[in-house]
């Protein structure tokens, strides 16, 4: 295993943070999707660059990786917002609210679930279910989780968590 | 560590918490910490500290104590004063109460409430009562103990025997004997095997799994262990969820202090017997559930099934013999073997023993987690330890087994829960999640809703299910949009028909679920869109078009 594997894509010293989930996984194939969580975490999505990087380090083809990373949802190919907001779609929530609130989002910033303002301070994303039922409806904003929200609820605490940011 | 060290570390443990007069256990589970459980967590240690009360009283984060719609929850032990609601500016009250022996009332839940009495727990017996990130509580609680005497009181065979007499079944949904499960793969001459944990809890509406391991993370690695005991496996996997980082990283912590404990990993006990356990990431994927697209996704690829037979038992994980249970299942486990599995087999019904964890969510009172015995009806779920419907208004259905389960609505609410009856309803047990729907809730706009999942979450391999749920879910939404026509109702039990027999999947085989027993029970409502009326009045409203 001594061959050179692909250098990392830049000089960005955050690679080595996912070269080290490899190492510590042996560069094993089997690890490819927890090396992609990794280039996740640490970049935010994933780009073409990141997906050759992991290909070369796990001796993969690359359209193994990338189809890997297409199949499941949690991955993202696309740079997030500043911000995001994700609104459960869970069933509880649905039934207590979850639409209401997708379609409030859509009208105050024109955004639909996937999407991005375009000066790349919000984006939407909704979740299958984030297991807090019992808060229904539940939404996550910057990876803090509110629930038992009205529309006017949301309303508020997104302007005060967007406006937090404008001073 | 051995089985008498074990005990004696216990000992020392509980003698430790002996000296403390009292404790105050907040939830640290992930419903009330969004509550705001960690502030006052930490408001009530800095309230002791202030007071230098800290050598009387002990903050300790637990688990889940249940009643998720009251968070954050604080009990104060050993009275068992439950508060709900409780913000960091009670702390000072919440204190004061502790050196005058009295609840605070204001925030007082009562625990003589249906919601609590009428619940059995084996499960959850520690959740909400240790520290699920202190292998030290988890042990003065009696953990780890069954593990050890296994290993050095009983052969794998004994082990096997003792969790077929108690009439286990898979709690993952499909309710497959475990002791079989187990006994196949024990009987495999395989020399790699594996014990996979299936901690991929996808269903909308289901969170007890992700309960299960953030209040008590060590019982499921104990049952693993004991599985792999038995089954003669060295390696084993827990599939997890990354939406779950709390549940991910509570249980990162329990593998890392059990195997400095030597409860995992080489040599447990200082006999023959190795184990280690790794945690795997899932990304989102609710095909995962499936075992076979769960071991693609260990294994690294897309999750996607394959046809069985070959079941895992016989070639599962990089073609091993492969053992595969649900969190709750391997979360029975230490119970059996330390009750007996004749005391397991007297709880519940004649065909399915033991209790089941439900999530309670919805249009209901108290939303929650519960533990209830194996046949107890619906009603009793709903009404007594639910607490009914709020608002005054009318109860309509309630859902179980999520997009692979259907509705039940109130005329066979006096059907007990156990596998069987619940099928026979066109319903199924699933995996845990009790959804109650009342009148405002339109049943087509649910189907759809369940359909639009089901579209989703389709890999892909099979045409039934990726040509099918789509063109359910299209035929649902022309339905709900009122463009349908009289022939339409027809074409979806027919479509439905052939996608539950020609799917290569659970998934695929049970999408139409939702859509055939709202067809069945609540059929006037299709009829009723289909004139170009919602009776519930929901759709054509907010944001539902």
């Amino acid at each position: 295993m001594n061959r050179a594997r692909t250098a990392p894509p830049s000089e960005d010293k955050r690679w080595k943070i996912v070269d080290a989930a490899m190492r510590r996984h042996g560069y094993r194939r089997d690890a490819l999707i927890e090396a992609l969580h990794s280039v996740q975490e640490t970049f935010g999505y994933l780009d073409e660059d990141s997906l050759r990087f992991v290909a070369g380090a796990l001796r993969l083809p690359l359209s193994a990786v990338y189809g890997v990373a297409t199949f499941y949802h949690f991955f993202t190919l696309k740079p997030p917002g500043r911000h995001t907001c994700v609104v459960c779609t869970g069933t509880a929530c649905h039934i207590k609210g979850a639409p209401e609130l997708l379609a409030m989002l859509e009208r105050e910033y024109g955004l639909k679930p996937g999407e991005t303002t375009s000066d790349g301070q919000l984006s939407l994303l909704t979740a299958r279910c984030v297991g807090s039922c019992g808060l229904a409806p539940v939404v996550v904003f910057d990876r803090e989780l509110a629930g038992k929200l009205s529309v006017e609820d949301l309303r508020r605490w997104m302007e005060r968590c967007l406006a937090h940011d404008a001073r | 560590m051995t089985l008498d060290e074990l005990q004696r570390a216990a000992a020392e443990e509980r003698a430790n918490q002996r000296k403390v007069a009292c404790h105050l256990h907040v939830c640290t589970a992930a419903s009330c910490l969004s509550a705001g459980g960690g502030q006052v967590k930490q408001a009530l240690e800095q309230e002791l500290a202030e007071r230098g009360m800290r050598s009387f009283c002990q903050v300790k984060g637990v688990g889940c104590m249940g009643l998720c719609s009251a968070g954050p929850l604080v009990a104060a032990q050993p009275e068992g004063f439950l508060y709900g609601h409780v913000t960091p500016e009670d702390a000072p009250d919440i204190t004061r109460s502790l050196v005058e022996g009295r609840p605070v009332r204001r925030l007082a839940v009562s625990t003589d409430l249906p919601f609590f009495r009428r619940q059995l727990k084996i499960v959850l017996e520690n959740a909400g009562r240790v520290d699920p990130e202190r292998l030290e509580d988890y042990i003065a609680a009696g953990g780890y103990a069954s593990l050890l005497r296994a290993l050095s009181e009983m052969t794998p065979q004994e082990v096997i025997r003792e969790v077929t007499v108690s009439g286990l079944r898979g709690r993952g949904g499909a309710g497959y004997p475990t002791g079989l499960k187990w006994s196949t793969v024990a009987k495999s001459p395989d020399a790699d095997k594996y014990v996979v944990c299936n901690a991929d809890e996808g269903d909308p509406g289901a969170f007890m799994d992700r309960a299960v391991l953030e209040s008590d993370p060590h019982r499921v690695l104990e049952g693993m262990a004991i599985a792999a005991y038995a089954t003669g496996a060295r390696h084993g996997y827990i599939y997890v969820r990354a939406e779950y980082p709390l549940a991910v990283a509570r249980l990162r912590t329990a593998i890392r202090q059990a195997e400095r404990a030597g409860l995992l990993g080489n040599r447990i006990a200082g006999t023959p017997f190795s184990f280690h356990v790794e945690v795997r990431l899932g990304a989102g994927a609710f095909v995962c559930g499936e075992e076979t697209a769960l071991m693609a996704s260990i294994e690294g690829r897309r999750g996607t099934p394959r046809p069985r037979p070959p079941y895992p038992a016989e070639a599962g994980l990089w073609g091993h013999s492969t053992l595969i249970n649900n969190v709750e299942t391997f979360a029975n486990v230490p119970v059996i073997l330390r009750e007996g599995g004749e005391w397991f087999a007297q709880i519940g019904t004649q065909t399915s023993k033991g209790t089941k964890v439900f999530a309670l969510a919805g249009r209901v009172l108290n939303t929650g987690l519960i533990e209830v015995p194996m046949g107890i009806s619906l009603r009793e779920i709903i009404f007594e330890i639910g607490g009914g419907v709020p608002e005054g208004r009318r109860f309509k259905a309630v859902q179980t087994g999520g997009p692979s389960g259907g509705c039940i609505p109130e005329q066979y609410l006096d059907t007990p829960v156990d596998y069987e009856s619940l099928a026979a309803l066109g319903s199924m047990m699933g995996s845990g999640g009790l959804i109650v729907m009342d009148e405002s809730t339109c049943m087509v706009d649910l189907a759809r809703f369940f359909l639009e999942f089901s579209k989703g979450e389709s890999c892909g391999k099979c045409v039934p299910c990726r040509v099918g749920t789509a063109h359910l879910y299209d035929l649902l939404d022309r339905i709900v949009r009122g463009e349908a026509n009289g022939g339409t109702l027809a074409v979806l039990e027919e479509l439905s028909d052939l996608l539950r027999h020609t799917s290569l999947c659970g998934l695929g085989q049970s999408a139409p679920n939702p859509v055939l027993s709202t067809l069945k029970y609540f059929r006037q409502e299709y009829e009723a869109h289909l004139e170009g009326r919602c009776l519930a009045g929901a759709c054509g409203k907010g944001g539902r078009a």
